[in-house]
């Protein structure tokens, strides 16, 4: 097969085998990660089973620390020290507790490259898509042969084709984007592919609108998904790591073979919603049949916790007051999104608001550290899941952080129109 | 030697309309609270511990069983418990019409035995297997025979590097 869409080019370049969907290859890795959640595994089996062995590579292999940072409980503070001894006797990097979210940082520190394959204990590992790295979450053992091998078996998935058609009118946001395509795939339709994203709406998305499709492409049921560079990603990038070296940006061939072309027409967009318990189940604001009272905000996760997530909720929230009786938390996804945040006055603002701002990482998400919902509480978040118990016993709604920020301020689930 | 027949009763992960219940995630098979638990034998009191109609599973579940799942089965996060908390409670290998990706690697990397059928749900929703019956499964060519009917469905058979895997019992031994 001569002609290869994104996911082809990549994988040929790191194993050199016959590259055809359905088929296994070993590719090689160029980065291996493991979280704090699940990290300590990675450890066990590593030492069980390589005992006074070597890592592949000790600069390709490190820690991000993101999930319950600081350390919620006693079990976490000792499962974290389990990575750091390890990291410590193998010589390895720890990005500690203060660094944020690890995809986020390894994309900020430029280690995640275009055209590269990355992998760790992290279902969300995919976010690094947006710099057209191939990032993939796996399990502890995957992760435990990979520090030691610095390679995995995969099976090459199809790639499915998504065109993106018609211009959102006068609202938009990259997560109404992802909500309303998400609406449409739902699980099944891409479930185990790899998807290649076109059409200008998408591609005019900046990286941060990038992170927040390309990470809920797990919630599709996807494997990856990719959207072409523009000059404009290309210098984004540049500047977010600080490095001049050429981006080699990887484009599909013509003529490469997608299972399926599928059309999805955004030009009746609005702000959108998804209704626990799926991600899935995706609905306009403006046709919930009621009001929603509201009484927990969430605005962070590796969805949309960057700089312009906040910044919009900051233009909406500074010098008003949020709802009596309502609560909010805002968690930068990294140490640079909450430097940016701090530098530029709107911590400050958020905070007269009556936001609980904390240190960057997972935060709400995942039980994380700043806190979850009661029985019966309704929480809108600007996470990818709401699957029951994901943030906690109450219901889960998931949305921009526009309409985090005008519920909160309104008390009951509401967008700027609605 | 390895067992590539599997004989045993089988349970069917359905609603109450009698279709298996698709996207069970794995906050649903084990749920994000017991994260902290890395050792295997103390999972399998929390097998679908956050999944209406099936939290008594760990309870009712038997050495051997095989179950029968929805699409989509194990989407969701990372987490390797939730392949484990199956091979702790003793079940021997689950079939389903499709598995979440990252699930599905971590249960062959883990060499336990996982099996897709795209009409498994047609042929629960026609009751051609019902709850508890016996079924005999061949991981190598992918035939399931329901023993109390003799009714002989396809499932697609082990890979290569899933044999492989199976075969020395985890990825790691590789
Ligand atoms: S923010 Fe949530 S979904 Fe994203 S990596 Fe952290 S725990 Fe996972």
């Amino acid at each position: 097969m001569s002609k290869k869409t994104i996911i082809e080019k990549i994988f040929y370049n790191h194993s050199k085998e016959e590259i055809k969907p359905g088929r296994i290859v070993w590719i090689n890795l160029d980065l291996v990660t493991a979280r704090d959640f699940a990290g300590p595994n990675v450890v066990k089996n590593f030492n069980n089973y390589y005992k006074q062995k070597d890592l592949f590579n000790r600069s390709k292999t490190l820690f991000t620390f993101d999930l319950t940072v600081p350390p919620k409980t006693i079990q976490y503070a000792n499962n974290q020290q389990i990575c750091r001894e390890f990291a410590k006797e193998k010589g390895i990097k720890v990005f500690d507790i203060d660094q944020g979210i690890g995809t986020h940082t390894l994309i900020e520190k430029g280690l995640a490259h275009p055209g590269t394959i990355v992998v760790g204990t992290d279902s969300h590992m995919n976010i690094l898509s947006a710099v057209n790295c191939f990032g993939q979450g796996m399990g502890d053992i995957d992760i435990a042969f990979g520090f030691r091998y610095g390679k995995t078996w995969f099976e090459i998935p199809e790639t499915v084709k998504v065109l993106i058609k018609g211009k959102p009118k006068k609202y938009f946001s990259a997560k109404d984007l992802t909500l309303k395509i998400l609406g449409v795939l739902k699980t099944d339709r891409v479930l185990g592919k790899a998807i290649e994203f076109y059409g200008k709406t998408i591609e005019d998305l900046d990286i941060s609108g990038r992170i927040t499709l390309l990470s809920m492409t797990t919630e599709m049921g996807g494997i990856v998904g990719f959207i072409p560079f523009t000059e404009n990603t290309i210098m984004e990038i540049k500047k977010l790591n600080g490095l001049d070296e050429l981006l080699e940006e990887i484009r599909a061939d013509e003529d490469a073979h997608y299972s399926e072309i599928i059309e999805i027409d955004v030009s009746d967009i609005e702000p959108m919603i998804s209704m626990p318990p799926y991600p899935h189940n995706v609905k306009k604001i403006s046709e919930l049949e009621k009001r929603i009272k509201v009484d927990f905000g969430f605005i962070g996760s590796c969805t949309n916790g960057r700089i312009e997530d906040i910044e919009k909720a900051w233009e909406i929230l500074r010098g008003k007051h949020i709802a009596d009786g309502v609560r909010l938390a805002i968690v930068p996804s990294t140490k640079m999104v909450y430097r940016q945040a701090l530098e530029r006055g709107m911590l400050n603002d958020l905070f007269n608001a009556g936001a609980i701002i904390s240190n960057p990482g997972c935060g709400g998400c995942a039980q994380g550290h700043i806190g979850m919902t009661g029985k019966n509480e309704v929480m809108v978040s600007t996470g990818n899941r709401n699957f029951p118990g994901k943030q906690g016993d109450g219901l889960n709604y998931l949305t921009s952080p526009e309409v985090v920020a005008y519920s909160v301020l309104n008390g009951f689930i509401s967008s700027k129109e609605h | 030697m390895k067992e590539y027949i599997f004989k045993n009763r089988v349970w069917l992960i359905t609603d109450d309309n009698g279709n298996l219940i698709p996207d069970v995630d794995t906050d649903q098979i084990f749920h994000n609270a017991h994260l902290y638990i890395t050792d295997i034998n103390e999972m399998w009191k929390y097998t679908f511990g956050n999944l209406e109609g099936w939290k008594d599973f760990p309870k009712k579940a038997e050495n051997g069983d095989i179950i029968i799942a929805g699409k989509n089965f194990g989407s969701g996060s990372s987490r390797q418990q939730a392949v484990d908390c199956f091979k702790a409670l003793g079940i021997k290998l689950i079939i389903a019409e499709s598995f979440g990706a990252i699930y599905k690697r971590n249960a062959i990397n883990s060499g336990f035995p996982i099996m897709i059928s795209q009409n498994i749900n047609d042929i629960v929703f026609q009751k051609k297997i019902l709850n508890l019956q016996s079924i005999s499964v061949d991981i190598l060519t992918g035939e399931l025979i329901n023993l109390d009917t003799e009714e002989k469905i396809n499932l697609t058979p082990f890979s290569k590097v899933q044999k492989d895997i199976y075969d020395k019992e985890i990825l790691l031994n590789i």
